[in-house]
């Protein structure tokens, strides 16, 4: 596909509504999968926040971004950049859908030797604009990507998702003080809110309430939507792109560990954890997969 | 031998600064690098960029008093295309050295941090201000070019050359007068020392600073019949071995003096390299492991050892202990 817009191709194929949310479905199926496998290969990563954002990032990278995997150095291309670096295995695993790399090579994360770092790193993998992994960094890269874009007069737009335990790193509000000023309607944060960090809740660690009110105040367009209902996604997505002077953030209310019913909500499965066969099984079962994309996703030999 | 280009004698202060010799080149060069951004934390005035803000305020861009979030978008501005210039004072950068390391070095950003007010130098301000650890800090980070040059015409020299230069570059600039140490052919390349007076019984190796603290510590030895050669180390990351190798063997000891604590900056690099191309006594002017105090620069140089006449009881420590 040409380094055209993917919005105005939406538009000349028109693909029905009810065909996108199909697709995105779908996509954010395979990313929940192929993230279980790829952890279960790893022996360690943070499965609960892959499944809290795989609804989000299908629809950014199925809908929202204005490029495919063959316009990854186009320079009028809109930037992702994943600030809460440790979400890696669904990142990876929605590029494997979309074709920016392959997806047998993807499960071979945290590897000796594998571009699939732990966490992105922008020059193993062509198509990730910046290394993230230490938390509210990738934000302000993303700032400083639109910024740049702005300056430079091009109309691209920047997105960033945050976990919502990153919110209590200082540089995250230096930064949304800084966008806000500098008036950066380029620029679009999704915060995936499972209301889960490391160690425990976001409550017990350290308040993040009243987020909302918090963005507000520092003068940014807010929205607050349910982050695994795909229409809620795009038409907030729409509304951002729609934001005029102001910085756009989506607080989307999510569950640490969706789709695989043992690790909802559970704080065990949050931090970085080994997952034995059994138990990438059963979720892999969970995430409606068969017999045979099982024993393709978890039984394969040297990669 | 008679390698050395040019050994001028100190020509007395600029009624300048570094911070402001780097500022009034940055301004001027401008036009030349039409991808050239400068980013500010509320101290223009203090870094000298305060020129550039005058001169080319839309590429001017405020940050406010929030570092961490300042550097790692220079990140940002470097990955859609442009060449961006973080300047705050030395300390500070120390505050967003992990911004430095994964989002600029890491990340191999074509992006340039100078920071002003490193040192003793910065004076008055006192300790929570004198950064003594960014030459060490800024040097541990893989890929990172670190820069101190010498007196402002080597400043507007090492402007144009990090500027040209690929990669992330830390540099420092000054706070206070700076004496004038080269003439207007001075010339400056990236990673390359300069031996900037001829001697044969020890080589002091030195930046920023402490350059011409050393040059007037060897006409202090000249006077005890010791023939002290400098070498000007404006470049501390790379550190130029071939040239600290072949003072080694003409001169057979060396003194480092550097506005820094002893560990990890000028001292460490030239140990480092010198320890695995020609061993020899190598003595050591820097702070001592200690923060710094209110006073004025040159108050604090005696009180901490920095002065020209320490240099030189230094270097005769150096030849003392030459096998």
């Amino acid at each position: 596909m040409p380094a055209q817009s993917q919005k105005t191709l939406l538009k000349r194929d028109a693909p029905s509504a009810r065909e996108l949310a199909a697709e995105i479905a779908e996509a954010a199926r395979f990313t929940r999968k192929h993230a279980i496998a790829s952890i279960y290969h790893a022996g360690s990563g943070h499965p609960g926040g892959a499944m809290s954002s795989a609804d989000i990032m299908a629809c950014l990278f199925g809908a929202e971004l204005n490029f495919w995997s063959d316009a990854i150095n186009d320079p009028d291309r809109d930037r992702f950049v994943l600030s809460k670096g440790h979400g890696a295995p669904a990142l990876y695993a929605i590029a494997a859908h979309h074709g920016f790399c392959d997806a047998r090579a993807a499960l071979n994360l945290r590897k000796l030797g594998s571009p699939f770092q732990g966490h992105p790193h922008v020059l193993d993998l062509p198509w990730v604009e910046t290394s993230t992994g230490s938390l509210g960094q990738g934000f302000s890269v993303a700032l400083g990507m639109a910024m740049g874009l702005k300056l430079q007069k091009n109309p691209a737009r920047v997105y960033t998702l945050l976990g919502d335990g990153e919110l209590q790193e200082g540089e995250v509000w230096e930064a949304a003080m800084c966008a806000a000023h500098h008036k950066l309607d380029n620029l679009c944060v999704v915060i995936d809110y499972n209301k889960l960090q490391s160690d425990d809740r976001n409550d017990a660690i350290m308040r993040l309430e009243p987020l909302a009110a918090k963005w507000r105040a520092f003068d940014w367009a807010v929205a607050e939507i349910n982050g695994h209902d795909i229409d809620e996604i795009l038409s907030a997505f729409r509304r951002a792109g729609a934001s005029h002077g102001r910085p756009s953030v989506i607080i989307a209310h999510t569950i640490k560990g969706k789709g695989v019913p043992y690790m909802e909500n559970i704080p065990h499965w949050h931090g970085s954890v080994k997952l034995t066969h059994a138990q990438a099984e059963e979720a892999l079962t969970a995430l409606g997969a068969g017999r045979n994309e099982i024993k393709e996703l978890l039984d394969v030999g040297d990669r | 031998m008679s390698a050395t280009a040019e050994a001028p004698a100190l020509i007395g202060t600029s009624g300048d600064s570094l911070r402001e010799a780097f500022g009034k080149a940055l301004s001027g060069l401008a036009d030349e690098f039409p991808k050239l951004v400068v980013l500010d934390a509320d101290i223009a005035g203090g870094t000298g960029v305060h020129h550039f803000r005058k001169s080319h305020p839309a590429r001017f861009l405020q940050f406010g008093i929030a570092e961490q979030n300042m550097m790692a978008a220079a990140g940002g501005l470097a990955a859609v295309g442009l060449l961006p210039v973080v300047t705050t004072f030395a300390v500070f950068c120390l505050r967003a050295i992990e911004q430095a390391r994964l989002s600029l070095a890491y990340a191999k950003r074509n992006a340039k941090i100078v920071a002003s007010h490193p040192g003793l130098d910065v004076g008055p301000d006192g300790g929570s201000a004198q950064s003594l650890e960014d030459l060490a800090a800024f040097r541990a980070i893989p890929g990172m070019t670190v820069i101190s040059p010498a007196d402002p015409v080597e400043m507007a020299l090492a402007t144009r050359a990090i500027l040209e230069f690929e990669g992330p570059v830390y540099m420092r600039t000054g706070r206070s007068p700076a004496m004038r140490v080269f003439g207007d052919h001075h010339t400056f390349e990236i990673g390359k020392g300069k031996i900037v007076r001829d001697g044969s019984d020890v080589t002091i190796v030195a930046c920023g600073v402490e350059v011409s603290r050393a040059l007037e510590a060897a006409k202090l030895l000249e006077q005890d019949g010791v023939s002290a050669r400098v070498v000007n180390m404006a470049t501390i990351k790379p550190i130029d071995s071939e040239l600290l190798a072949r003072c080694a063997d003409e001169t057979g000891s060396v003194v480092t003096a550097e506005d820094h604590n002893i560990h990890g900056g000028l001292g460490g690099a030239v140990a480092e390299s010198l320890a695995a191309t020609r061993p020899c006594p190598i003595e050591f002017i820097g702070v001592k492991d200690v923060f710094g105090a209110s006073g004025e620069p040159e108050e604090l140089a005696t009180l901490y050892g920095l002065t020209a006449p320490h240099i030189a009881k230094a270097a005769k420590r150096a030849i003392a202990r030459k096998g």
